[in-house]
């Protein structure tokens, strides 16, 4: 077990450097002028030449990006060019970290509250009116592109109940909303897994054994069932969870929560390399990790799966 | 000879007593229901499902009418901008009319015929997008799966592409690269083969050992036929799965681009232009047609090619058929 986590880590770092290296090469090839801010027009090409110097920006490419693996490994993660000059990108992402994972938590929570006993329902009631509702569900939720019903929730519920369209700290009434509408799609997914699963559970030997045995229906889908469908999802918790940091876009703006949501595209759109640099070693790490977390999770819950 | 030892197989077999068996088509046949067609069994699964087959004739209906949408009489051009001729005025944010069927925008555009124009677009990079994706997926898929020493090397280079946000990927190209029609493809594909690729490698290494392959091959079907008949419908049902998901996918994509502020120019119409439009005046309640009517079609479009996919999905899978 504990080789096979030194394995995998060592793999993780080296795919995490192979993608950073990427990034780093990609973002070399946006056009300077973003380094400028406005000022660009009333410089000339010697007072530009000399800022982008000043930058390291003129560096060789390798030395460029072995300063800033140095830099990493100090765990500093470079300071904001543009989007707020000279601030640290820690501070910046301390700012808004607590706001996305405040609603990306919430809405997780709700999704599995809400999406499993969905999941379990429709199993259950394989080709009845609940397992048919459910689908048209996870079908709407899944075709249409989640801008559209978000924005549709947003006017017509703030409308019909009288609740404010934005955000507001101090107003919890305003809170939910938003956690609802980010709740839909894990809600469908959650739901449309644990159908198949449970489904799937459900036509093996073991649990026609169980029924010879004369177990009640209700101790083979707690005890056998479950548990064993619980098992595939396990994988993808960790990620889901860590992933929540990450904010959504589309909701953030909606309801102009000051979350983590946009700042990836803000940044790529200002050009402010160090930035995007930094948001994208934090995403991919958190990829990676989740990954890793989630096999040994569902090692944990299924002992007939051996690491190796 | 009980004690010697066999260094390979063929040393103790008498050659004369086995000849290779001839590929016999006639023969081959027999072990197979009889008169079995792949087609014809997917085709009656498929319209088992009638709700499948509804929205086959709508999607047929939808498709058609915009292709000869522009060609019909007194059809308005989707970037001309319509005059009162007695005011002089442009007819702005105009309620739809028996003239404006959904009325016009903000800056007096025919909202139907941009609908129609944008719908056009749309599908364009959906099923241009579909189509890379399978292309890209199957061929680099089925190397994946066949070639060993190829596995390594392309699983490492699959966790890479994977461990990349789609997000940063979709962003980063339509930046670059500057909005238009191919750029979204483009950007779009540069991940979107990923799943396809990994399905049609495990399928492959699944199915490839098989018993029923290994059976095949020692009776000496050619490999062309392994492929057709052995492995083919078994990737048929996936990818014609990602086929119609892509075309949902990429509609979806696209108006995430343009909610960000990377889409198409407003010049070209598309769903997601248009979404993006509504969305500007929704505040205003009696303009709110402006967003419903893209909204519609949109879902109408993606919630088919979702079902049809899926059922379809259903349909192709042979261990569906009898």
């Amino acid at each position: 077990m504990l080789s096979y986590i030194l394995k995998r880590l060592i793999q993780s770092i080296f795919t995490l450097i192979i993608i950073i290296t990427i990034v780093f090469a990609l973002m070399r090839l946006m056009p300077e002028e973003g380094y400028f801010g406005d000022g660009y027009e009333k410089l000339d090409h010697f007072q530009r030449e000399a800022i982008l110097e000043s930058m390291g920006l003129r560096d060789p490419l390798h030395k460029q990006l072995l300063d800033f693996y140095k830099q990493l490994l100090k765990g500093d993660l470079g300071k904001s060019i543009i989007y707020r000059p000279k601030v640290d990108i820690s501070i910046i992402l301390k700012d808004k970290i607590p706001y996305s994972l405040q609603f990306g938590l919430g809405a997780m929570g709700l999704s599995l509250a809400v999406g499993l006993p969905l999941g379990i329902l429709m199993a259950l009631n394989n080709k009845g009116l609940w397992d048919k509702l459910g689908t048209a569900y996870i079908v709407i939720i899944n075709a249409v592109p989640a801008a559209i019903y978000y924005l549709f929730l947003q006017v017509y519920v703030t409308g019909i109940l009288k609740i404010p369209m934005l955000y507001s700290e101090y107003n919890p009434i305003s809170w939910i909303l938003p956690t609802v509408s980010m709740s839909l799609g894990g809600m469908a997914s959650y739901a449309m897994w644990m159908r198949r699963y449970m489904v799937d559970e459900m036509n093996k030997d073991y649990v026609k054994l169980a029924r010879a045995k004369g177990l009640n229906n209700n101790k083979i889908m707690v005890h056998h069932v479950l548990r064993n469908a619980f098992v595939p999802m396990a994988q993808y918790l960790p990620s889901a969870i860590l992933f929540t940091i990450a904010g959504s876009i589309y909701i953030e703006s909606l309801y102009s929560i000051p979350g983590m949501g946009g700042l990836l595209v803000t940044a790529i759109q200002r050009q402010d390399n160090t930035l995007v640099q930094a948001l994208v070693l934090i995403y991919s790490s958190i990829g990676i990790i989740g990954l890793f977390l989630g096999d040994i999770f569902m090692a944990i819950l299924d002992p007939r799966i051996k690491l190796s | 000879m009980g004690n010697k030892k066999i260094e390979r197989f063929s040393d103790n077999i008498n050659q004369s007593l086995f000849r290779f068996a001839k590929y016999n088509e006639k023969r081959a046949m027999m072990g197979g229901y009889s008169n079995y067609s792949y087609w014809r069994s997917t085709f009656n699964v498929f319209c088992k499902n009638r709700l499948a087959l509804f929205l086959l004739l709508i999607i047929i209906l939808l498709v058609s009418f915009t292709i000869i949408q522009p060609y019909l009489p007194n059809q308005k051009s989707p970037t001309e901008i319509s005059i009162d001729p007695k005011t002089n005025i442009q007819y702005v944010n105009h309620p739809p009319n028996k003239e404006f069927l959904f009325g016009t925008n903000s800056i007096g555009q025919d909202l139907w015929a941009r609908i129609w124009s944008g719908t056009r677009t749309s599908l364009f990079i959906g099923i241009l997008v579909g189509i890379w994706e399978a292309i890209i997926g199957i061929v680099i898929g089925a190397l994946w799966g066949y070639i060993r020493r190829l596995d390594r090397l392309i699983t490492e280079i699959y966790n890479v592409v994977n461990n990349i946000p789609t997000t940063i990927v979709l962003v980063l190209f339509t930046y670059i690269l500057r909005p238009s029609i191919g750029t979204m493809i483009f950007a779009m594909c540069a991940t979107g083969w990923l799943g396809m690729a990994r399905f049609v490698r495990n399928q492959i290494i699944i199915i490839r050992d098989r018993e029923y392959n290994l059976a095949s091959r020692t009776l000496g079907t050619p490999n062309r036929r392994i492929i057709s008949r052995n492995l083919l419908p078994y990737l048929v049902s996936v990818i014609m799965l990602r086929l119609a998901l892509a075309i949902p996918a990429a509609i979806g994509s696209e108006v995430f681009l343009t909610y960000i502020g990377l889409g198409l120019p407003v010049s070209i119409p598309s769903l997601g232009n248009l979404i993006n439009e509504g969305r500007l005046v929704i505040m205003n309640s009696t303009l709110r047609y402006q967003l419903i009517f893209p909204a519609i079609i949109l879902s109408i479009i993606t919630i088919s090619f979702y079902v049809i996919g899926n059922v379809f999905a259903d349909a192709a899978d042979p261990r569906n058929h009898i």
